[in-house]
């Protein structure tokens, strides 16, 4: 009972943020309704056992991720968005088509995918078990990940620094 | 306890409002945000289907969307910025031109 509850607060209070990051017209309440949303993923996680996950997801996602979007949109200056006319096919379309397909998933996820239920911390993954795998049965993956992470560093650095001015 | 399509579901919702915004917004950085929406939904199902089969891996590779969506927000955001220099505008409907 006591899962459930903190299960619904905590995913009420991430459905609403997710909601009012499309409403807000002004990205930085968007990008603050983000952090919301991701701060309350981590309890979600926590519940769920994943303790060094829900650690990283606020230290990485809320922490380094968000101070980088907030940054961009200050430096930016940016304003309040301009709406513009969607198409009608779209709205036509789009919405039921989105209804019936979220249903049908919603149902069978909810009666047919053969999932049980998990207990409140099923399967605790501490930074010990977690740092074996990555640096055993993931280690050509990590490297990697780690050559993708320096030609992202490169690649933001060429992007954003100013053209320099030809001479002649 | 709690069924674990609870938070299946919830995952889903969380994809379906990232891309709905990435269709709806108008502004490059609101439209990159509901990108990493998905991507903490689509987290959540890895977290969720982890605890079901008692296999860490699932929690492993939540690491490697992590650093995924950290290098895409880097190389993204800097795009934006070079972006904006250009075009002095954020709004994704006047950025349809590929050359200056």
């Amino acid at each position: 009972m006591f899962h459930l509850i903190i299960f619904s607060v905590f995913g009420l209070v991430c459905v609403a943020g997710a909601v009012n990051l499309l409403v807000q017209r002004h990205p930085i309440n968007s990008a603050l309704s983000l952090v919301v949303v991701m701060g309350s993923l981590a309890v979600e996680y926590l519940l769920l056992g994943a303790e060094f996950v829900a650690a990283v997801q606020v230290i990485v996602y809320a922490g380094a991720i968000m101070v980088l979007f907030v940054f961009v949109i200050m430096l930016l200056n940016a304003g309040e968005e301009e709406r513009t006319q969607g198409s009608r096919v779209a709205l036509l379309l789009g919405i039921p088509g989105m209804l019936v397909g979220s249903i049908l998933i919603a149902w069978v996820v909810l009666y047919h995918s053969g999932t049980g239920a998990v207990a409140i911390g099923a399967l605790p993954g501490p930074p010990k078990t977690l740092g074996w795998l990555l640096f055993h049965d993931f280690l050509l993956p990590f490297e990697v990940t780690s050559i993708l992470v320096l030609i992202a560093i490169m690649g933001a650095v060429v992007l954003a620094a100013r053209p320099e001015k030809r001479e002649g | 306890m709690v069924p674990l399509s609870y938070y299946l579901i919830l995952g889903g919702i969380l994809f379906a409002c990232g891309v709905t915004g990435f269709l709806i917004k108008r502004n490059i950085i609101t439209i990159f945000m509901s990108i990493e929406l998905m991507l903490n939904g689509v987290n959540l199902s890895f977290v969720a289907f982890a605890a079901q089969w008692h296999a860490l891996q699932g929690q492993v590779f939540v690491f490697f969307v992590m650093v995924v969506a950290a290098a895409e927000a880097a190389v993204g955001l800097a795009i934006i910025i070079s972006v904006f220099r250009t075009r002095e505008t954020l709004n994704v409907d006047q950025v349809n031109l590929l050359k200056l």
